[in-house]
């Protein structure tokens, strides 16, 4: 075997080690839980140890975004930053409102955080390191996303704040909007690889990644994921300057902690999906499967943040409208016509580059189309606003 | 196929043991010392009128409906586009009749102004 093979199944190696050696004086039950454990364990440690990184990655990013120096006082370059930021957060005085409803109040940062770690079991962080290659994995991906609406609604209503209640109901008609176009794009991958499974997701991908057949579905479900994981341009249920913090305005001290830490836990979690389902996942040559998939999650998180800091916030009327009458239309029509290409049975290469046209030309036309429509409204609202107006001098 | 779903259960013992492990280590350290200023309701320094459990409008009622229909729908096709290279041109063609009647739906739901947001 290699240096680079050994390098690229380190953690099997190791593991498949350690499991022969359980099993001289252990029950292959008992075995096989360990090892479970153990797993579940090391996935865990490894998502809290991105979150304390991307804190960082992102306040270092938005201050050079804004031409800022961002924090450089805790360790070099301020990496120790969000260990600081830890500590403050497991000493801080949990104030829990007189009026708010203590259950619900309480549990709802546990429903946020772990539907959020619980994405990270179908996730192929390299060849053969699936912490479980479930054959459903993109429904449950999608099922546990859900999740995330009822603990937002359950956080706002609980909190008994008329602040927290606005951006908890916000964002859930947000997340139903943007889930659905999401999981339609979902489909066309599910479709051309046949397969819910990532990892099969992620081997039908050798030749080609998804994105280069089908970048207009690419983007639907980048957008979407933005959506989902309240980044901004989406960040209404957030939105400072209107309402506090939304859904987690009575929180404080660690279950504040919570929120923010699933935020995060969520934005690898999505950014490690349009991997897997996009980019070819650990597909790479030369250098070890894991470092690939790594370096694509992170520039994927870096895209996001990119456009976090770039475009200004959406009004929720427009939100909403852009979700239901432009994104759904388009996912439900991208699928028609990927589904029409495939059914040709035309060989790899020509089925490709047909997909890749399709796929332009729809999402140019229904870009064409949409602002056509958009023109005419706003058109039409200025006329009547002349007509008002002119109404209003004759009765002068 | 059991393992990989008792593996799942596994998961989702520890993931939500984990926010109840960080909210106790916080219990152990941080102050308690709560008043009742401290604890009323925040409206960003002014006194709370009336109830905070306001009345939200009806239109979140209707989303929440549509979208039920829509996302049943997205199950539906889930099992049809993983089976989707064996399928016969005869189930093809009954799936887009099928996604044609949705859409025909949300186009009935859109004139009728069920995804207006006042």
């Amino acid at each position: 075997m290699g240096i680079l093979e050994t390098l690229d199944q380190l953690l099997n190696i190791l593991g498949n080690a350690l499991a022969r050696w359980l099993a001289t004086f252990l029950p292959a039950w008992a075995v096989t839980a360990i090892m479970d454990f153990l797993v579940i364990v090391l996935v865990v440690a490894v998502a809290l140890v991105i979150v304390l990184f991307l804190i960082w990655m992102e306040r270092k990013a938005v201050a050079r975004f804004q031409d800022r120096l961002g924090p450089n006082r805790a360790g070099p370059y301020g990496i120790l930053q969000s260990i600081a930021d830890a500590v403050k957060m497991l000493t801080k005085e949990d104030v829990i409102p007189a009026k708010a409803d203590k259950g619900a109040f309480n549990w709802a940062p546990a429903i946020m955080v772990a539907p959020a770690l619980l994405v990270y079991a179908v996730i192929p962080f390299g060849r053969g390191m699936v912490p479980q290659d479930l054959n459903i994995a993109i429904l449950y991906v999608l099922a546990m996303a859900s999740m995330t609406t009822i603990a937002v609604l359950t956080a706002g209503w609980s909190s008994n704040n008329k602040y927290a209640l606005l951006g908890g109901l916000r964002i859930g008609a947000q997340l139903l909007a943007y889930e659905i176009p999401m999981a339609l794009s979902m489909l066309a991958v599910v479709l051309l690889a046949g397969s819910m499974s990532t990892v099969r997701i992620v081997e039908a991908q050798a030749r080609l990644p998804f994105i280069l057949m089908l970048p207009g579905v690419f983007l639907v479900h980048f957008i979407c994921a933005a959506a989902e994981s309240n980044r901004g341009p989406f960040d209404l249920p957030e939105a400072e300057s209107e309402l506090v913090a939304g859904f987690f305005t009575e929180y404080s001290g660690m279950k504040f902690g919570l929120f923010f830490v699933a935020e995060y836990i969520n934005l690898f979690a999505i950014s490690a999906i349009i991997t897997t389902l996009w980019l070819g996942g650990w597909q790479g040559p030369l250098l070890p499967s894991w470092f690939w998939f790594f370096a694509k999650s992170f520039a994927v998180i870096f895209v996001f943040m990119w456009v976090r800091f770039t475009l200004p916030r959406f009004r929720i009327d427009h939100l909403l409208s852009f979700a239901w009458k432009f994104l759904l239309p388009l996912a439900l029509t991208n699928l028609f016509v990927v589904g029409l290409v495939v059914k040709l049975g035309l060989g790899f290469w020509p089925q490709a580059a047909a997909l890749l046209v399709t796929n332009v030309a729809v999402t140019v036309g229904a870009l064409y189309l949409g602002g056509w429509a958009l023109r005419r409204a706003q058109q039409r609202a200025v006329e009547e606003r002349m007509a008002q107006w002119r109404a209003w001098q004759q009765s002068r | 196929m059991l393992q990989n779903y008792l593996f799942i259960g596994l998961f989702v013992a520890v993931a939500v043991l984990f926010p109840f492990l960080a909210v106790g280590v916080a219990w152990l350290l941080r102050p308690k010392k709560p008043t009742p200023m401290k604890q009323s309701t925040y409206e960003c320094g002014l006194e709370t009128v009336g109830e905070t459990w306001v009345r939200y409008k009806v239109q979140f009622y209707i989303y929440a409906l549509v979208f039920v229909l829509f996302d049943i729908e997205t199950v539906f096709l889930f099992p049809w586009a993983v089976a989707y290279h064996q399928l016969p041109l005869f189930a093809l063609v009954e799936m887009f009749l099928f996604i044609g009647i949705l859409l025909a739906g949300l186009a009935y739901a859109w004139r009728k102004g069920a995804l207006r947001w006042f």
